[in-house]
């Protein structure tokens, strides 16, 4: 067990000498390897982080260290660390070495921060339950007969089963609040632009944020202060100052709380009816106002999210031909065999269904019918989100329509599969940012996550009320 | 041309920007480096990299635009063009599509007939170049990438030239343009003033316009004024025969002086633009947009118009020194040193120029600088040297590197203009050749070429023609009997 419960506490204790950082680092590669079979880690910098620890160590003893000082990371492999093996989940990267170094994994690692491995994942991001990865399913903490949830589940169970302290995500479409809620962790999607995607793999660039998980409120703030910020490497990153969200937790500010009925469908389990409509009868009693509000186009949401997502992605992976450093087929006779052979054996069956789909929603004569269409959506969707939080604060929905499901449950479906993110598009369509907040387990003993939205760089609203429903659990 | 048909061209321009960074990285846009060695992970197209516009580029646009008397948007976007080329590392090139920089424009010509023509610019968009593919004999394709991600401007022309020959002028023009600007160095051999032609021809009076073809590869002015004429007769054939225009890209081959159809597999794209996510729109402030407007410099318009009055030169003149920027830039540097502007004029687009294309070098690699040249035309302007002695000077200026007044000295050049001296070696001349005088008195004024001749001689081309000439007709017509 660790002494601590969050990075404040944790660096008191390795300040006042109570706790060594090598041994803690150990602990976490014990962990790791005991159980190895949930197969959170594509890699784990083993050596690496030893000698950082040490490093480290001396740091906090001179009083030279940074704001993260030993807080051990994982990193969602779709993230590029200089030198370290990056697969995005492809077999089409194998042997892939990125040259750079991601803004964000940087600024982790000027705090002091030790990235103890990269994390498995959905292939290039793209999943709902981490079966896709080319690397083997990532299996639930909980109950390893289900899914973590995905894209980031490497990351989310990793948290969950305490082989790292925090962990780094993506959120395209609800790849972090997702698996955050199958694995009974917190995850935050920040608004898109808080977070430079520089060294970000990506899916659907309008759409990926890159955010956190953490057993504690107060470990997502800590670690969003340092990744939060413009990047002059990406230009779709926003010059908005970054709240002070470890302080900002502290407080008791009431909020007025939105609630829809707009998202919900027949299709949403009962017992996640229950937990959300207990969570807000316990926003209730911490005195926050309840507001009935309307987003009558939610219902879009899904549709727009595949359509634009795909297309994106079409471009984006169009990087990925066994030209230059993607793995190429050996069995080609010309150019454009060599394409498709590359292409054929490099990406997995999902990655491909997207590719499709998107290649087909930006042809000529589809254009207008898809893509621009769903950009429309898209827009009404962030109008009504607009309009909304002229009203309120923050908005509660479920992060997902039923519990975790089983491994293998959803394979055959893919369209069923795509309706497991109802719930949690939306924000990236409007490009706000959103919380999944545990809030108890199903019949059968599986993890339940709330989620808030809130308007755009409202961060801190986020995890002030999560902080709130934290505290009210331990109660 | 079969004069039934008129011919419908438009241009299609790529303009590589000397900026010296890229479109979206910091990277070199240097051309003579090793391969693949101004690359970093943007312009490799590695995963997770993004776009950050120079802001460069967009100036150089704004100026482009601003003297096409284009419109200039406000906010523009960029775009992606999807395909799959292995020296193009992102599988798309970021372009624009929808809302290019700028908009509508036009530049006016002047035909061989001198009369003035207006001829549309459709648009002006940014984008970054491809690499480039070396296909070797062993049969592998080496890939440089180097030029990935150099910036480009696209002039898209209006379908307003009607003849190959309006279009060459329309082309010299517009390099002509970029370069005052500074913004393109124009070199079409080496490929960063690239020229594509969309053509079609039509009955004369028909307001429809007939299928057109693309032409591509033409790598020089010339070029591109023979692949144009090929088309339209090949096109103008067909349709005589009762056949159809194919709409078709077809590749100039300069080597066996025609244009063929490309496969058909190489250009059957749907390139499916779309906005490029990774980027803002781009835009652009009033008060930006007049500090560009501020920076521009004088056209070559305004600069042959004022060569005509400030200098006194003919309009031939104007015209040939301020086709190049530099070329009117060396003018007026000359003049800083003598002030005959005639004659500067004169030795520049004679003897300088020739000098230039037969060595095939630009002005600023022309070892004779604007001091030098200057000092020696002065020599003449003072009567030093004869024009002739110059030519010789200028030509041991450029073998030597020496100044002329050096070369003067040192070969004792100087023009005799001292009338004794001068009086001596006529009476001497003339006494010499009895002969020759009879015959210039009984009127055959032809011989006194005959004595020029023989006094340049004695005097090594050194005396001064003009005293020469004065005193040999004085000296001829004393001894006309009274
Ligand atoms: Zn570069």
């Amino acid at each position: 067990m660790l002494p601590y419960k969050s990075h404040n506490e944790k660096i008191t204790l390795l300040k006042n000498g109570s706790l060594d950082l090598v041994e803690n680092v150990k602990y976490f590669l014990s962990e790791i390897e005991k159980r190895k079979s949930l197969n959170c880690f594509l890699e784990i910098f083993s050596d690496d982080v030893i000698q950082n620890a040490e490093i480290i160590s001396e740091k906090i003893k001179t009083g030279k260290a940074g704001k993260l000082a030993g807080m051990v990371i994982a990193v969602k492999d779709l993230l590029s660390i200089k030198g370290k093996r990056m697969t995005c989940g492809s077999k089409f990267l194998e042997n892939f070495y990125p040259i750079y170094t991601a803004t964000c994994v940087q600024r982790l690692l000027n705090e002091d921060a030790i990235i103890i491995g990269k994390t498995n994942l959905d292939e290039f991001a793209m999943g709902s339950s981490n079966e896709n990865s080319a690397y083997g399913i990532v299996r639930n903490p909980v109950n390893e007969a289900y899914v973590p949830g995905g894209s980031s589940g490497g990351s989310a169970a990793a948290v969950a089963a305490f082989q790292c302290d925090v962990a780094i995500g993506t959120d395209t479409g609800g790849s972090i609040r997702q698996p955050a809620a199958f694995c009974g962790v917190y995850g935050l999607k920040p608004t898109y632009g808080r977070v430079s995607r520089y060294g970000l793999t990506s899916f659907a660039s309008s759409f990926d944020t890159i955010g956190a998980f953490a057993r504690t409120t107060y470990d997502v703030a800590a670690l969003m202060e340092v990744i939060s910020g413009y990047d002059e490497m990406d230009s779709t990153s926003v010059k908005y100052d970054v709240d002070n969200y470890s302080e900002d937790i502290k407080s008791f500010k009431k909020f007025r709380i939105g609630v829809t009925s707009s998202l919900i469908h027949e299709a949403y389990s009962p017992e996640i009816k229950s937990k959300w409509i207990a969570t807000i009868e316990k926003l209730k009693l911490l005195g926050h106002e309840i507001v009935y509000i309307d987003l009558p186009h939610s219902e879009y949401s899904i549709a727009a999210y595949y359509i634009l997502t795909t297309a994106e992605a079409s471009s984006n992976l169009a990087r990925f031909d066994g030209a230059r450093y993607a793995k190429r087929s050996n069995e080609s006779k010309d150019l454009s065999e060599m394409y498709i052979n590359s292409r054929s054996e490099g990406f997995g069956a999902e990655v491909k269904r997207r590719i499709m789909l998107g290649t087909y929603v930006l042809s000529s004569g589809y254009y207008d019918a898809y893509y621009l269409k769903a950009q429309k959506v898209r827009r009404i969707i962030k109008n009504d989100f607009d309009k909304c939080f002229k009203q309120v604060d923050a908005i509660i929905i479920p992060t997902t329509p039923t519990p975790p499901f089983k491994i293998g449950e959803k394979t055959e479906n893919p369209l069923e599969m795509y309706l497991s993110d109802i719930f949690t598009t939306t924000a990236n369509l409007a490009g706000i940012p959103g919380i999944s907040i545990p809030v108890g387990h199903s019949e059968n003993g599986l993890p339940i996550g709330i989620q808030l939205l809130a308007d755009q760089f409202n961060e801190s609203t986020l995890l002030q009320l999560s902080r709130q429903l934290e505290m009210y659990n331990y109660l | 041309m079969n004069q039934k048909y008129e011919a419908v061209i438009g241009l299609e321009v790529h303009a590589q920007l000397s900026t010296i960074t890229k479109l979206f990285c910091g990277c070199s846009t240097s051309f003579d480096a090793q391969p693949n060695t101004n690359v970093c992970p943007i312009c490799l197209g590695h995963p997770g990299v993004l776009p950050v516009l120079n802001k460069k580029v967009v100036e150089f646009a704004i100026k482009l635009g601003t003297a096409l008397n284009c419109g200039v948007n406000h906010k523009s976007i960029f775009a992606r063009k999807n395909y799959f080329y292995p020296d193009l590392p992102k599988g798309f090139q970021t372009s624009q599509y929808e809302l290019p920089i700028c908009g509508y424009g036009f530049m006016i010509l002047k035909d061989d007939g001198e009369v003035e023509k207006k001829i549309g610019i459709t648009r002006i968009h940014m984008e970054e170049d491809a690499g480039k593919s070396i296909h070797d004999q062993s049969g592998f394709t080496f890939i440089d990438v180097n030029r990935c991600g150099v910036p480009l401007l696209e002039i898209v022309s209006e379908p307003d030239l009607r003849s190959a020959s309006d279009a060459a002028v329309y082309l010299i023009k517009l390099r002509q343009i970029v370069q005052y600007l500074d913004i393109c160095d124009g070199n079409m051999e080496e490929g960063s003033f690239r020229c594509d032609a969309n053509v079609s021809v039509r009955l004369k009076g028909e307001e429809k316009l007939g299928t057109k073809t693309e032409i591509k590869n033409m790598n020089s002015f010339r070029n591109v004024e023979k692949a144009i004429n090929f088309e339209i007769e090949r096109q103008i054939e067909i349709l005589e025969d009762g056949g159809l225009i194919t709409q078709q890209t077809l590749l100039w081959n300069a080597d066996k002086n025609e244009a063929a159809p490309m496969r058909s597999k190489e250009e059957a794209h749907d390139y499916r633009y779309f906005p490029e996510p990774d980027l803002m729109p781009v835009v652009i402030n009033k008060n930006w947009e007049a500090e560009i407007r501020k920076l521009l410099p004088e056209l070559p318009e305004a600069k042959r118009e004022r060569f005509i009055k400030q200098y006194n030169l003919p309009l031939y003149d104007a015209d040939i020194l301020t086709q190049s920027k530099a070329i009117s830039e060396y003018f007026e540097n000359t003049i800083q040193f003598t002030f005959d502007y005639k004659l500067v004029s004169n030795w520049i687009m004679g003897d300088v120029l020739k000098i230039l294309n037969e060595r095939k070098i630009s002005i600023s690699d022309f070892s004779i600088g604007p001091q030098s040249l200057g000092n020696l035309l002065e020599l003449i302007s003072t009567g030093q040297i004869s024009g002739k002695i110059a030519k010789d000077v200028f030509m041991e200026m450029l073998l030597t590197k020496k100044e002329a007044e050096v070369i003067v000295k040192e070969k004792n050049l100087l023009q005799i203009s001292d009338v004794t001296k001068l009086e001596n070696i006529i009476t001497d001349i003339l006494q010499r050749n009895n002969s020759q005088v009879k015959q210039y008195l009984n009127g055959e004024d032809k011989v006194v070429g005959f004595f020029v001749g023989q006094i340049m001689k004695e005097t090594k081309g050194k005396a001064n023609p003009k005293t020469v000439n004065e005193l040999l007709k004085q000296k001829l017509n004393s001894k006309r009997p009274n």
